[in-house]
């Protein structure tokens, strides 16, 4: 066995003056590698700038709304473009209340197919159901809006409501009258949009779960279901938080398919049968129309706290899985 | 030098030849009328070949934005430019009125076959959210022999800011002071009460799938996708199945409070008339009334009169109410006044 080492290549004695040449190479003292370097630079410094100018130009446009109502845009619940009193609160929280939805629903049904099709699903068949949850991913979110309106609603007006309400019906969270188009209509259609991303991703990170680690616990005389419990999914936890993060990313940013169900009401209500108005599709119904250069500003501000309340929720499910994802090299790499 | 050049260069020059005549018009605004718009343009263009129009459908508000920015050289607009909009742009603009719109009470009673009769005031009040039930007395008082249904009636309104808007609460405006002070009239205000449906399409299709709902949409959109819509009463205390006629009649009526002199601007909703339907409305191009370029001036000029005229023909079969003829002559007289304009007979 001979040991391969760098510039220990066989060569003859005679061209032992390139190395130092070489090692000015590999040190980037090259030209054509100087060059390369600043070609990368360039295009990745492109994407944070990117951010940064984005960001500048919704403050620039926000300036007069941020002026005329301050910090108070963000907790008043006035919409009126008649009388130019504008504030955010009802979209914030139907941005929030509609995402949220969305998660409770979404996250227990991606997980569950995740763990069927890396656990216990036959192999035959695993490959054919990821790919149709997959496709889910790939259906326009205006056709989702339209199945939403024609198939979803009468669904839930019929069956579901009802159902709901007769079980339920004495918590806040189901009262009044449901006319169709309402939170509930939305958190589900986003519900639905957000299964294949939480799903594909979590599939992945269980995939990445080494099979000691099931072994392990079924070595102990866990059945199957207590090793996933117990091992494969505490193993990949950061990982399956962020997949969680992704979907809601996604849910917080939706527009169309929203806003063809949620009744777009500039209103906070605790019922989810009550209408509903997210940040995303009130800047995209109003937009068009904002003749006033206030109004337009206004939607800008609604822009903008989108914008940080994006960030924001992602910083945070930066920090959430740094914390856990300590000492599970696995789960986070599967990232 | 090559067949290949030469052929190059023949192209260049066969491109240039016409492009030294040609005249650019851009325009951008209001959704409504672009159906008849993209017809004229294209029958004007096939007589007048050097004039190149073009039409964005965008939305009356952004039709207003770029008109006033100067990025196209007409607009748009279904809801009149303010005031203070016109004051920005140094009172630069005219309002020159193109064809009628009007905006009917679409409803969902699939048990009621007659069309369902509303006043004004109950009107106002059901998109108050005053008038709740489907029969209330006041309903069935104007509606007899109309069994009405006892169900919630479900407000649905526009979510996107929109011309249709703002004629709906223009006349709401008109018909009721509550409304006034309250809500008043704008391409997007605060709803009292109610489901926000995106577009005509959006309103239409919320009003369908929800049993008990009343909204409010175009009425050629209302005749085409055959929604069953309400008849209202007029000022002189007529009941008015809206119609292309009636809408018409409306303009017609309005021009008794008009001169040849009055600013376009004029809001024909609760019209006079005696066969006016009251929920009716100008739609308008904005022109400027100086053009620094004047050939751009001449043909844009050119091109509205022919609209007025000739273009009213098509006005019916594309579903729009046309001009009263009488608003012909005072239209006319108005262009003349944009400065570099000749108006060819």
């Amino acid at each position: 066995m001979t040991v391969v080492q760098w510039g220990a290549v066989p060569a003859p004695r005679a061209e032992q003056p390139k190395v130092p040449s070489r090692w000015q190479a590999l040190r980037g003292a090259d030209r054509s590698d100087r060059i390369y370097k600043f070609a990368l630079t360039l295009l990745a410094l492109a994407l944070p700038v990117l951010i940064i100018v984005m960001l500048g130009v919704l403050l620039v446009n926000a300036l007069p709304a941020l002026r005329r109502f301050g910090p108070s845009f963000l907790w008043t619940s006035a919409w009126d473009p008649v009388a130019e009193i504008y504030g955010a609160a009802p979209m914030i929280f139907g941005t929030l209340a509609s995402s949220f939805l969305a998660l409770l629903i979404a996250v227990p049904l991606a997980l569950g197919v995740a763990i069927l099709l890396t656990e216990f699903a036959p192999r035959s068949v695993r490959q054919p159901i990821a790919f149709l949850v997959e496709l889910l991913a790939a259906i326009p979110s205006v056709v989702y809006g339209l199945w939403g309106i024609f198939v979803l609603i009468p669904f839930l007006r019929g069956y579901v409501v009802p159902a709901l309400k007769a079980v339920f019906g004495w918590t806040p969270f189901l009262q009044g009258v449901f006319y169709g188009n309402s939170l509930l209509a939305g958190g589900i259609i986003l519900a639905i949009m957000i299964v294949p991303y939480i799903a594909a991703v979590s599939r992945e990170v269980l995939l990445a779960v080494p099979a000691s680690q099931r072994e392990a616990a079924l070595a102990m005389g866990a059945t199957r279901w207590e090793a996933v419990c117990s091992a494969v999914l505490p193993y990949g936890r950061a990982g399956l938080i962020g997949a969680v993060i992704l979907g809601l990313g996604r849910a917080l940013g939706e527009t169309m398919a929203v806003t063809m169900v949620i009744g777009n009401r500039h209103d906070i209500g605790i019922s989810v049968l009550q209408p509903a108005y997210t940040m995303a599709a009130a800047i995209a119904n109003e937009f068009s129309e904002a003749t006033t250069s206030l109004y337009l500003s206004a939607l800008f501000e609604v822009g903008l706290v989108l914008f940080v309340l994006t960030v924001a929720v992602n910083a945070i499910a930066r920090i959430l899985i740094w914390r856990v994802a300590r000492g599970t090299p696995a789960g986070s790499s599967a990232l | 030098m090559n067949r290949m050049t030469t052929a190059v260069l023949a192209l260049v020059a066969g491109a240039a030849l016409p492009g030294a005549a040609q005249v650019r018009l851009n325009g951008a605004g209001a959704t409504f009328p672009n159906i008849i718009y993209q017809n004229w343009i294209l029958t004007y263009n096939q007589s007048h070949p050097d004039v190149k129009l073009n039409y964005q459908s965008i939305g009356s508000g952004g039709g207003i934005r770029q008109f006033s920015d100067g990025t196209v050289d007409f607009g748009g607009t279904d809801a009149p430019m303010s005031d203070s909009a016109i004051a920005a742009i140094s009172g630069n603009v005219l309002h020159i009125p193109t064809v009628l719109g009007a905006v009917v009470a679409a409803y969902n009673l699939p048990d009621v076959s007659q069309p369902v009769r509303f006043s004004p005031d109950v009107l106002a009040d059901i998109f108050l959210g005053k008038v709740t039930k489907w029969n209330d007395a006041r309903l069935s008082s104007i509606n007899p022999g109309v069994t009405l249904p006892n169900q919630d009636i479900i407000v649905v309104h526009r979510s996107d800011g929109s011309g249709t808007s703002f004629v709906w609460t223009d006349y709401l405006s008109k018909v009721s002071s509550e409304w006034q002070q309250k809500v008043g009239k704008g391409p997007s205000v605060n709803w009292p009460v109610g489901l926000g449906g995106r577009g005509n399409e959006g309103v239409t299709t919320t009003v369908r799938q929800t049993p008990g709902a009343i909204g409010y949409i175009e009425l050629g959109y209302a005749v085409v996708n055959k929604v069953p819509f309400g008849v209202v009463r007029n000022r002189s205390g007529n009941w008015i199945t809206p119609s292309l006629e009636s809408v018409t009649a409306a303009a017609a009526g309005a021009m008794k409070d008009m001169g040849p002199t009055t600013d376009f601007r004029v809001s024909i909703t609760d019209s006079p008339g005696a066969q006016a339907y009251p929920v009716s409305s100008f739609t308008w191009l904005l022109v400027h009334k100086t053009y620094s370029d004047a050939t751009k001036a001449r043909a844009l000029v050119q091109y509205i009169w022919w609209a007025e005229t000739e273009g009213q023909a098509k006005t019916t079969e594309l579903g729009y109410a046309p001009l009263p003829r009488e608003l012909r002559s005072w239209i006319q007289a108005r262009l003349k006044t944009i400065r570099g304009a000749v108006i060819s007979p």
